[in-house]
């Protein structure tokens, strides 16, 4: 019965998967990704990955709503030649079957890390292991994740034209939102933020944290924007700055904070690791709201004269 | 497991020294600065101090440096290390960044509020990320942190491509992003099955656990695939020549120098520390291969190209090449690689490229600067114009050709030697034909540039002092070829 | 056959999928989704690790499931970075194009 469940969820994965490569408008393909997108947090949460889900569900709806934002720049262009197509598709059935076989043949028991990692749970007075190889065991991954976006929002506003790039980027839809999406727009960030800081708060202890609650409220913001309920931001703004950089700089710093006490870069001194880690959460989480709205929202530019 | 050094903590300040001055760059207003460099210039220097103390530590001790990130051991925690080839590195990669920034200053000052700021603010920032990425591919130990690094070394390298902004720099930028996402979609793909198989990403657990199976060949095979692509071995080179060239001079300087051989750094680490048992010789023979296609082809290619630096960006591609011979050169039956000499060879070719190259985009930045343009037909008075960036032209090339003295001719003659001693006579062939083919392509830019022009040239004085950062990087190079025997005693520390 | 075996067959499908859309699709926005497609297929064999190490009461091994989590936020800045390119690079063509078609008559005039 359950595998039935899961023999239609790969079905529906796949079945989504082609027909968003496969699909003659872009925009379909961009919904179809959208779909995917949601299926794959189903198919994460039967591998018994919550946290995995919920992180899929809420990014997987960001990268939706970029790529759905860049269909009008599908330019038709040349196909690679037949012949070369036929040796491409050879070749990455070669890559599937090859995996393929990996995966029936996998090591049986499997190795793992899990019971590594329960260890030091109650050390670190956490409950979710998740969080723990996150924040504490692969933290220098965290931060160094936090600066990676960091740099591709930087990226980003490098491309900005020289006399916009401390403008206000342009929100698509903002000049004449629809009534129906003013009414969302107002109705849903409150409910949306008293999720996300649930989803922040039980973190430490439950499935979520600090990525899904950032989107959550990087959507509710940038469905305010959208709405034309508040002008966007102006990129060159000190405050703004400041929230980009705020939690990775306060995730750093604590940090090195670790070579005094406890005597170790990214270790949290004993009996304050939950705090510390709250803390470094609630930074990182806001830090990240506003950076990943901005990276939808792309490069300062000039307002288009109506 | 091994515990973190005393000095382990210098690991930790070679990533986090830049990650504070990117940090910085964005709220400038904030501490009271109104110009990005400002805050550039005391993070180069105490990045040099940190890159300078690893290196030194781990000549004197003769061991290399350790460190255990959180105290979490691996393989559930993230190790840190430096040995010898890495300390060498870390060195190499401060030294080429501070002198490109010395050359850069001029070029990205403006004031942050000003419309020229847009890109003093993104290539000061984007070159603090992408100093951190390389040292972390240079210390890292864990497969997914790398691919953290990576990742971070991307999205440093691309905006820099098009930091002009127009439509051709646009378009290979993204061309170059393509090609590094699937390189990195490969890799990790890799990692999972190295993940799924043995239960930890820690090079130096694999190292004790990795079986000669399929899976394992595998998972290295796809890793090395993507890091090709990265590192543009031949074929899949196409993406570097336009995006090489079409950034501003410096930020070439750091591509070409640097960022390409953060991949092939990593292969090496697959290759000699990952894969069990002996390598197999005909995958070192398919990478030495594609690595003699690359010399011959694209040495022939950049001998035809009309830009000075889309020369430069393909005698990149050739240059990387001789990097893939070593794998076949390093295959003595019984001998550890780091104790051949090809090892040596390979090590110092990476080395000297780094300062030759570095040293040549930045003479060919000042040459079009003072000409107006980077037409190789029409370089006729730019040796009076710029004549010590043309002298460092000169000495750059040098290194590529592999005439003495330089680090380039010794490293090529070791790596010749290499090839007789292990009966590899096509790769000496190539190695052979490399070099002149280099000096064909180097000259053909003298001859030129020494003439005389028809007409008088109205050309743009450039500073004496940024032409000096070119020389001086040329003459590391050049100084590399006088200390030929020491770095084989530090290239092998810290190696099992 | 059990869950995870079929979940990391649909994997498999996934990267060779994706990297077939990759390597032959002409538009870069569908270059892009297919990056994506095979990104999900890539996570998607760190989860089925992740689940085959279920141990010590835990649905999964934790650690896989970190790195996917990192690595999802990573290929978002990736398509992000991606997707303004390309709106840029229209931009800029539309621009170029505009200057040379203004620019060609005083030229010839």
């Amino acid at each position: 019965m359950k595998l039935a469940l899961d023999a239609v969820l790969v079905a529906t994965l796949l079945v989504l998967a082609l027909f968003s490569l496969a699909a003659r408008q872009a925009r379909a393909s961009a919904i179809g990704f959208m779909g995917f997108g949601l299926v794959l947090a189903l198919v994460w949460v039967r591998l018994g990955a919550v946290d995995v889900a919920l992180t899929e569900a809420a990014v997987g709806a960001l990268t939706g709503l970029l790529l759905l934002g860049a269909t009008s720049l599908a330019t038709p262009a040349a196909q690679p030649s037949r012949p070369l197509r036929l040796a491409l598709a050879g070749l990455c059935a070669l890559v599937a079957g090859g995996l393929a076989f990996l995966v029936l043949e996998a090591p049986d028991p499997a190795p793992s890390l899990a019971a590594a990692a329960v260890e030091p749970l109650a050390a670190l007075d956490l409950g979710n292991p998740v969080t723990a190889v996150l924040l504490a065991y692969r933290a220098l991954d965290t931060l160094l994740e936090t600066v990676v976006v960091v740099l591709a929002l930087i990226g980003i506003w490098s491309l900005a034209p020289d006399a916009d790039w401390r403008g206000a980027p342009m929100v698509p839809g903002a000049d004449a939102p629809s009534p129906p999406l003013r009414l969302l727009a107002r109705l849903l960030p409150p409910v949306g933020l008293v999720v996300a800081v649930h989803i922040l708060w039980i973190g430490a202890d439950a499935p979520g944290g600090k990525f899904q609650a950032a989107t959550l409220i990087a959507a509710m913001g940038l469905l305010v924007l959208m709405a034309g309920l508040a002008p966007a931001p102006k990129l060159g703004n000190t405050r703004l700055r400041a929230l980009v950089v705020g939690g990775p700089a306060l995730f750093l710093a604590l940090g090195l904070l670790g070579f005094l006490v406890p005597g170790s870069f990214l270790a949290w001194p004993e009996g304050l690791a939950k705090p510390v880690i709250v803390l470094i959460e609630v930074a990182l989480t806001t830090s990240l709201a506003v950076l990943l709205a901005l990276i939808v929202l792309g490069p300062g530019a000039r307002r288009p004269r109506a | 497991m091994a515990a973190s050094s005393p000095a382990g903590y210098l690991l930790v300040l070679a990533l986090v020294v830049p990650v504070i001055g990117l940090l910085g760059m964005s709220v400038t207003a904030l501490i009271g600065l109104r110009r990005v460099e400002f805050v550039a210039f005391p993070v180069l220097v105490a990045g040099l101090a940190v890159a300078g103390a690893i290196a030194t530590t781990v000549a004197e001790t003769g061991e290399a440096l350790t460190y255990v990130v959180g105290g979490w051991a691996p393989p559930l925690g993230l190790a840190l290390r430096a040995d010898g080839v890495s300390a060498v590195m870390l060195a190499m990669a401060a030294l080429v960044v501070a002198l490109v920034a010395l050359n850069a200053r001029a070029l990205f000052c403006a004031d942050d509020a000003t419309p020229d700021g847009r890109r003093a603010f993104a290539f000061w920032s984007l070159l603090m990320g992408l100093w951190s990425a390389l040292n972390l591919v240079l210390v890292g130990e864990d497969l997914f942190n790398l691919f953290v690094a990576l990742e971070l070394l991307t999205f440093a390298a691309v905006p820099l491509v098009c930091l002009d902004g127009r439509a051709a720099t646009l378009e290979a930028a993204l061309r170059y992003l393509v090609f590094a996402l699937i390189g990195s979609a490969l890799y990790l793909l890799g990692t999972a099955l190295l993940y799924g198989r043995y239960g930890t990403l820690d090079i130096g657990t694999l190292r004790e656990l990795t079986q000669p199976d399929l899976a394992t060949h595998a998972a290295v095979a796809l890793m090395i695939g993507g890091l090709m692509a990265k590192a543009a071995l031949f074929p899949l080179h196409i993406w570097l020549p336009p995006a090489h060239a079409g950034a501003p001079a410096p930020a070439s300087a750091v591509l070409s120098a640097l960022v390409v051989k953060a991949p092939f750094f990593l292969i090496v680490r697959l290759w000699f520390d990952v894969l069990p048992g002996p390598p197999s010789l005909p995958a070192a023979q398919v990478l030495a291969g594609l690595g003699a296609a690359a010399i011959l082809i694209c040495s022939v290619v950049a001998l035809r190209q009309e830009r000075l630096k889309l020369m430069i960006a393909y005698s990149t591609v050739a240059q990387i090449g001789y990097l893939f011979l070593m794998f076949r050169l390093t295959a003595e039956p019984g001998v550890p690689a780091w104790q051949t000499i090809g090892w040596t060879g390979g090590m110092l070719q990476l080395v000297s490229h780094a300062f030759a190259k570095a040293a040549m985009f930045l003479a060919a930045g000042m040459i079009a600067e003072a000409l107006g343009h980077d037409r190789i037909a029409e370089l006729a008075g730019a040796g009076r114009a710029a004549p010590v960036s043309v002298f460092a032209f000169g000495l750059a090339g040098l290194s590529l050709m592999g005439l003495p003295p330089s680090g380039g001719f010794v490293a090529k003659l070791l790596l010749l030697n290499a090839a007789t001693l292990a009966g590899a006579w096509w790769i000496a062939a190539v190695i052979s034909v490399g070099g002149l083919l280099a000096a064909a392509y180097v000259t053909r830019v003298l001859k030129r540039a020494m003439a005389t022009p028809p007409a008088p040239l109205a050309t743009r004085p450039v500073a004496l002092s940024r032409e000096l950062t070119a020389l001086t990087l040329a003459l590391v190079a050049v100084a590399l070829g006088l200390v030929p025997l020491q770095p084989f005693e530090l290239l092998a520390i810290g190696r099992p | 056959m059990s869950g995870p075996t079929l979940y990391g067959l649909a994997a498999a499908l996934l990267v060779g999928l994706g990297l077939y859309g990759v390597l032959a699709q002409a538009s870069p926005l569908r270059r892009v989704l297919a990056f994506n497609l095979m990104g999900a297929g890539v996570f998607l064999m760190f989860g089925v690790a992740a689940r085959r190490g279920a141990a010590a009461g835990l649905p999964g091994d934790p650690v896989p499931q970190a790195l996917v989590i990192t690595g999802i936020v990573v290929a978002f800045a990736a398509t992000a970075l991606a997707v303004m390119l390309m709106r840029r690079l229209a931009q800029t063509r539309a621009e170029e194009a505009a200057a040379a078609a203004s620019s060609a008559p005083a030229e010839h005039g």
